[in-house]
């Protein structure tokens, strides 16, 4: 056993990924994403879309910023210094680990 | 502003759009008899149920409707032996679906099985987190170890797992444990709920309400909880609303983001509607689920605010609370339509804080256990 579980903290390398239990999928009936986890329904914006689309479990924050600069036409560390709060803030609710 | 920010179904839009969520109470019969029961006092008999057939054309309904979170429920809804044919069904038209249980009758292999066909999420009642007084609750000897070991496979099979834990005076003393029983299990989500006081609940009143300190307590311990448990627990407080000042904005507003299936297959916007006199209820086996929800008379008598009566309709808190729980102005100010008495608002508010605080002062009398006889006896005693 690992012990007890522990807050998953961000960084730039971190590697983010949907947890294993959340689905992200399209709502028809509304046209808009939504992701589904235990008696919670988030409706992202359309970066988080972006940002979440990436997060296969491959890239690291800072190579998802990377894949953003051209995109949002900003420079990675200004990206990352956006991003890493929101999937901070999606790992504490249990939508993202890493 | 971080572009980034996400809305939660908390914050929906004001417009009336599809329901997200559906609670399937798949039968009324159940193991357990906790005291504190949502289910009506008169309990569905089982040669009333729905049949398998009307549960799936049902869900695909409401797949097709709008719903995206589906509840399935009780009772207890491992006692259909067609919940394995439900949640795939639930997988298939992409349902995300939680099975919220007691435990008590699972074995491993079909919740295995479950898991396989695509069930989401398993919710775990407990009724404290010590044995003995657990099972005294439930009045079901053994049940807690078994809630325990259930729990356990739930994680074992990588399902994430919430702990729902009702509570009022006879368990609100070991809250510090069943927060500490919730990260032991490896739980992704606590629910600890104040007993709300409808139907078995609000016939138990005396024997469950806490007192002012033990709720301010509760609320101080949780905030403590969360901060201290951040990434790892998620906890989601039902405070008991006798002793606030606002009222709660019940199943976030009658007819506006939820529906619930009764086992017979009547469409309620939640589960203690029917307890409201002249509401006509539409039953699944004769309507379309579509047309339900946007024209039966128990939806469109709530919903929104053209019912409200003052101060509610020109308070500036009618579209945050909704004006509150419809059952709760029927059970305590006679009438449906009133202001809800938890909010400070209403001239029945001070009546309604000094009731919980008169009764969690005495000594509790004996629980009335929730059973098909037990609740009979009640109502013959009401009329």
């Amino acid at each position: 056993m690992s012990g007890k579980p522990s807050r998953t903290v961000m960084a730039p390398a971190s590697v983010p990924a949907l947890a294993r239990h959340v689905k992200m999928r399209h709502d028809k009936v509304r046209n808009r994403w939504v992701i589904l986890a235990p008696e919670r329904v988030f409706t992202p914006d359309a970066v988080a879309i972006a940002v979440l689309q990436l997060c296969d479990g491959k890239r690291s924050v800072e190579a998802i910023a990377v894949a953003l600069e051209q995109t949002y036409n900003a420079p990675k560390e200004r990206i990352i210094g956006d991003i890493l709060p929101m999937l901070q803030d999606l790992a504490d609710r249990g939508v993202v680990t890493a | 502003m971080n572009p980034f920010s996400f809305s939660t179904s908390a914050e929906q839009t004001r417009a009336l759009g599809p329901p997200l969520g559906l609670l399937a109470e798949l039968t009324h019969r159940c193991p357990l008899q906790c005291p504190y029961c949502s289910n009506p006092l008169v309990l569905e008999r089982a040669g009333g149920e729905l049949p398998t057939e009307i549960w799936l054309d049902v869900l695909e309904q409401a797949a097709a409707l709008g719903v995206l979170q589906l509840h399935l429920s009780g009772g207890e809804p491992t006692l259909r032996p067609d919940l394995d044919e439900i949640v795939a069904l639930a997988a298939k038209v992409g349902l995300y679906a939680s099975l919220i249980t007691a435990g008590v009758l699972l074995t491993r292999e079909r919740l295995e099985k479950l898991a396989a066909l695509g069930l989401d999420h398993v919710q775990v009642s407990v009724q404290d987190a010590e044995p003995g007084n657990a099972d005294r609750i439930a009045r079901h000897a053994g049940g807690h170890a078994k809630k325990i070991e259930v729990a356990r496979w739930v994680r074992t099979l990588k399902l994430p797992l919430t702990v729902n834990a009702p509570v009022h005076r006879q368990n609100i003393s070991n809250l510090p444990a069943i927060i500490d029983l919730a990260v032991d299990l490896g739980a992704q989500r606590l629910e600890v709920a104040h007993v709300q006081y409808y139907g078995w609940a609000l016939h138990n009143r005396q024997a469950l309400m806490p007192t002012r300190r033990q709720v301010l307590d509760s609320v101080e311990l949780v905030e403590r909880a969360r901060e201290r448990l951040k990434g790892v627990l998620v906890i989601d407080f039902v405070v008991p609303d006798y002793y606030a000042r606002r009222p709660k904005p019940c199943m976030g507003g009658w007819g506006r983001g939820s529906i619930n299936i009764t086992p017979s297959g009547r469409a309620l916007p939640c589960h203690a509607a029917e307890t409201i006199p002249g509401l006509l209820f539409d039953n699944v086996r004769d309507k379309r689920l579509a047309d339900i929800w946007l024209h039966s008379d128990a939806f469109q008598r709530f919903r929104g605010t053209d019912w409200m009566p003052q101060p509610c309709r020109s308070c500036e808190l009618r579209t945050v609370d909704w004006g509150g729980c419809r059952c709760q102005a029927l059970a305590f100010a006679g009438d449906a339509g009133l202001t809800d008495p938890a909010c400070a608002k209403s001239d029945l508010h001070a009546a309604f804080t000094q009731i919980a605080e008169a009764e969690a002062s005495e000594p509790a009398r004996e629980l009335v256990f929730r059973n098909p006889r037990a609740g009979r006896d009640v109502e013959v005693g009401r009329r």
